[in-house]
């Protein structure tokens, strides 16, 4: 072993980026540690509950990026109770006391309340970044601590957040010393907002790259916008609707010519149709297209828009796009990357929706797609088994046939060959989500074949706690499992408990665990924290018997014990 | 399609002057109740309730996406034009940003000022006007009858009547549509077509 001064190493460790390299060289002795855990300024923690602030602090003391995550990711689709957890608070009130030095701190699914914002705002001095991803709990007033009190701010992003929009001038509260934005994201805001102040705004902020508006910014201030930062790369259209050839129309289709820059178009929040030519110079450049929020862009329209976009890598788009404009996409659209498909009307029944031809069509059209989500009404073997022939590269692979039974639509049996042949072809894949009907079969593949999977959604699949141990013995790099309403009981759950440690977490519901198997898994795990969720009965510590199935249970390893800020509804074992 | 400040070019026969402000006071609120209560009763006005037993969470749609994009459903604009009798000029409302009936009548007494007039499906005394709407066939209806849906889906304009014509027509029960139409179209009416 040879010895650097750890200057050096230090050095050396500045180029690590990734968590996981970090990670690696702080175990190899005690000196890389220590070395390591001083210069280490980005943290990510998957999971709130995982460790205590206190702890984090005690570990890394120089902290100036932090990543964390909060609720499970069930709790996107109403699964989780309102009130279950993620608070930040905590997190900022302890950084507020050891790290001064603070500048980014990334949210996901936590619950963020107006007076951690304000902390935030008054207590890092050198706060340069915030980004909300499905928060809520917060109000435009704590947007207005933080625009009016962090000097430095460079960006705001707020994606997909729920806030309650109390429609005071929080944009107005960015003082004229603030000329320092690089990114602004307010789309998720529901109400109107100071348009002369946001045009003042973008106006001093000579860096701004990304502005994303919301549905209350109309189309004659978007052209005054534009007009004042050419120099956009990501611009997110709030309103849309105008009289064509009106004024301001032709005014937009000027501001739009002079931005040389724009890589990145969404929003469309509210769209009236047929002038969307505008932002044809545009296209030839977009490697990122999100129309998935606007619906009134549709049929040849929308169809002529994508005919543009040739150098497109992101592609984000309701299902009434079809079949046929999925053949479009494969035929223009050769550098796709990644295409998301949002089901536009989920409990209609068959308007112009996407099928297994659409994909099919696309993996043959582009090479490079390896990130998809898909949402459609039917679904073949033959045809998963095409689409892993012709794109052996997906690393995450999300399908959800909106029937969640249904089995393969020409031969009616289940799609588990396709899915076989998914996890067999795509070596690298590291994130899959299951539908449609499924046995046994489909969990021996991914067990099998599926060496890299890191996340696995299942829902109505299985037939039986096999299935469940298949993944569980077989998945080495597995990270995250979460089913629902199916089959999977005490014995799968109890036969390889050591997984549960290797894991970030495990979420279970509507299956046929019971009280009893989550109890002995808490005592035979005591690092981890298995909660049971029951918002209809919170005396459930008196009142139920082990033989009894649990709706709700989320598992997760931790350092911490049991959390102390559970709601009565949450009892963990 | 977006208002373009030309309602009050509209020539209609009539007194100036809109009908005097009215005050609210209980009596809007029974009517609220009732309305919501017949409403709940009719399947389609419930954005809620589907024809299909939905499941919990699925498909995997996040909430916030969800919500998204019902309210883009709403707000694909539906511009329809209301007139008043008496009213000197007619106003235009989106019948996509109200979720009910109790919702519109709230927006007619905002406009116009005139007081009560949800009662009238009540078959009360409540308002001296009546809703009425002309439909994608050209018949002239009262509004209520229908789901909600149907009704933003069918109606093309609407007009708040007087409930002193009507009563010449004999509007006792809701089954007495078709005089609505000889009512209407007995009456002269100058309309600047835009």
């Amino acid at each position: 072993m040879t010895y650097f001064p750890e200057e050096v190493l230090e050095h050396v460790f500045d180029f690590l980026s990734s968590h996981r390299d970090r990670n690696a060289v702080s175990q190899v002795c005690k000196s890389w540690f220590r070395v390591e855990r001083w210069s280490r300024h980005r943290v990510f923690i998957g999971n709130c509950y995982a460790i205590s602030p206190e702890r984090v602090i005690a570990r890394f003391p120089r902290v100036r990026a932090l990543t964390l995550k909060g609720k499970p990711h069930f709790a996107d689709f109403s699964l989780v109770p309102h009130d279950w957890g993620g608070f930040v608070y905590p997190w900022i009130v302890a950084m507020a006391k050891s790290y001064p030095d603070l500048e980014e701190l990334r949210l996901k699914r936590m619950v963020v309340s107006d007076e951690s914002l304000e902390l935030l705002s008054r207590s890092f001095p050198n706060f340069q970044s915030l980004v909300l991803v499905s928060c809520e709990g917060f109000s435009t007033d704590g947007l207005a601590s933080i625009a009016a009190n962090c000097r430095v701010l460079r960006e705001l992003d707020l994606q997909e957040n729920e806030v309650e929009d109390r429609r005071g001038h929080w944009l107005g509260c960015f003082p004229d010393s603030c000329t320092s934005l690089v990114s602004l994201n307010f789309a998720c805001l529901k109400g109107e907002v100071n348009l002369g102040a946001l045009e003042r705004l973008v106006a001093r902020c000579p860096n701004l790259r990304s502005l994303r508006l919301n549905r209350a910014v109309p189309l004659e201030a978007l052209h005054k916008i534009l007009t004042r930062a050419p120099q956009l790369v990501d611009i997110g259209i709030g309103s849309y609707v105008h009289e064509s050839n009106s004024e301001a129309y032709v005014k937009l289709c000027n501001a739009v010519l002079n931005c040389k820059s724009v890589q990145s178009l969404s929003g469309f929040l509210e769209v009236a149709p047929c002038c969307l030519p505008a932002f044809y110079p545009i296209c030839l450049n977009l490697t990122s297209l999100n129309l998935s929020y606007a619906p009134g862009i549709q049929g040849n329209e929308l169809i002529n828009l994508i005919r543009h976009c040739r150098k497109l890598q992101r592609l984000w788009i309701l299902d009434y796009i079809g079949d046929k404009g999925l053949e479009v996409v494969a035929s223009t659209c050769k550098e796709l990357q990644e295409l998301r498909v949002f089901p536009y009307d989920p409990y209609g029944g068959g308007n112009a929706t996407v099928t297994e031809e659409g994909l099919v069509a696309i993996s043959m059209g582009c090479p490079k797609l390896h990130s998809l989500l898909y949402f459609c009404r039917q679904m073949t073997n033959a045809a998963l088994i095409n689409v892993a022939k012709n794109c052996p590269n997906f690393t995450r692979f999300r399908l959800c046939i909106l029937d969640p039974t249904k089995p393969d639509h020409v031969t009616l049996q289940p799609l588990d060959e396709g899915f076989g042949a998914i996890v067999q072809s795509c070596k690298g894949l590291r994130r899959l989500s299951l539908s449609g009907l499924l046995t046994d079969q489909v969990f021996l593949y991914i067990g099998m074949y599926a060496e890299r999977l890191e996340m696995l959604s299942i829902a109505f699949a299985g037939e039986s706690d096999k299935g469940m141990l298949y993944v569980l013995n077989g998945c080495k790099n597995l990270r995250k499992l979460e089913i629902r309403d199916s089959p999977f009981g005490d014995i799968a759950l109890l036969t390889n408990v050591g997984k549960y440690e290797t894991m970030r977490s495990l979420w279970m519901s509507s299956c046929d665990v019971t009280l009893g198997g989550c109890k002995a898994l808490a005592k035979k795990m005591p690092r981890l924290n298995v909660e049971i969720i029951n918002e209809k009965d919170q005396m459930m510590e008196n009142s139920h018997d082990d033989g009894e199935k649990v709706e709700k249970m989320f598992v997760y390893r931790t350092l911490c014990g049991p959390r102390r800020d559970a709601p009565d509804f949450v009892w963990t074992l | 399609m977006t208002s373009l400040g030309l309602e009050i070019t509209e020539l209609r026969l009539g007194l100036p002057g809109g009908c005097p402000p009215k005050e609210k006071n209980e009596k809007k609120r029974e009517f609220s109740e009732i309305a919501e209560d017949e409403n709940s009763s009719n399947s389609g006005g419930d954005r809620k309730t589907q024809t299909k037993t939905q499941i919990v969470g699925w498909p995997p749609v996040c909430s916030y996406r969800k919500k998204n994009n019902v309210h883009e459903k709403e707000t694909a604009k539906n511009y329809v034009k209301v007139s008043m009798d008496g009213a000197p000029f007619l106003r235009k409302i989106d019948l996509n940003t109200h979720k009910g009936y109790p919702d519109l009548a709230a927006a007619f007494e905002k406009l116009f000022g005139c007081f009560g007039i949800g009662g009238v499906w009540k078959d009360s005394d409540s308002s001296e006007y009546i809703p009425i709407y002309e439909d994608k066939d050209g018949d002239w209806m009262l509004v209520g009858d229908t789901p909600w849906e149907m009704f933003t889906e069918s109606c093309k304009r609407l007009r708040i009547m007087k409930r002193s014509e009507a009563k010449d027509v004999g509007l006792q029960s809701r089954g007495s549509q078709g005089n609505l139409q000889a009512l209407v179209s007995e009456e002269k009416r100058v309309e600047l077509k835009i």
